[in-house]
């Protein structure tokens, strides 16, 4: 027997990462958030992105506790800065805006 | 008066984000806000013409938003790319009174707000 699959989410829906890549602004933050999290990973950010991320200055974070939550504290890129609810407090106020990609 | 941006980037009826975003737009307005709303990633299905939602038991999602102009909601955006990667043509979109937006300009209206909600 053959299997029928169904997929009931739009294939634009997943390219949340590279959405933000293309419109943030220079000297923005990035902080990576529960599942979102998975994005610290090594090979998360292609290096295209990743060129582009550095020539916007965009500083990146994950948030600690969902990063060991998740058990990839190990695994996760040189260039990201872990950080604690404090910290996230305290970018909230440094910067303009706060704009939740979901 | 505050500036608030709602930022809609998910497609209409499968999920009731877009008409809550519709919904928060036209509260603010009543209340004299300065809103502008911009349509970015799946988002930009909620603007294409001969939507018929009849057919699944909703509200056109278009036809809601053809309405902003009497609520004095006129800021009203598009990210250029996002249409372009989803196959849209400007003149496939109901609303002729939205302005498309390149990338840098998505980053310069973020940072011209007081509020930025996200739906």
């Amino acid at each position: 027997m053959s299997v029928l699959h169904t997929i009931n989410k739009s294939p634009f829906s997943f390219t949340i990462l590279k959405s933000f890549v293309s419109v943030c602004g220079m000297n923005d933050g990035l902080l990576l958030l529960e599942d979102g999290v998975f994005g610290a990973l090594d090979n998360a950010i292609t290096n295209d992105e990743q060129l582009i991320l550095k020539q916007k200055n965009i500083k990146i974070y994950a948030l600690s506790t969902d990063v060991i939550a998740r058990g990839i504290e190990k695994k996760i890129s040189k260039h990201i800065t872990l950080i604690s609810y404090d910290d996230f407090v305290q970018l909230t106020l440094e910067h303009q805006n706060v704009h939740s990609w979901f | 008066m505050k500036k608030i941006l709602l930022v809609s980037r998910h497609a209409p009826y499968g999920s009731s984000m877009a008409k809550d975003a519709i919904d928060v737009a036209l509260a603010a307005a009543i209340y004299d806000q300065d809103i502008s709303i911009l349509f970015m990633d799946d988002g930009i299905f909620q603007l294409t013409k001969e939507q018929n939602a009849s057919e699944i038991s909703q509200k056109n999602i278009n036809a809601m938003l053809s309405a902003f102009p009497l609520y004095g909601v006129e800021k009203l955006y598009f990210h250029l790319s996002s249409a372009i990667q989803r196959g849209i043509k400007i003149d496939e979109l109901a609303l002729d009174n939205i302005t498309a937006l390149h990338d840098e300009e998505i980053s310069t209206l973020l940072n011209s707000q007081d509020q930025v909600l996200s739906f």
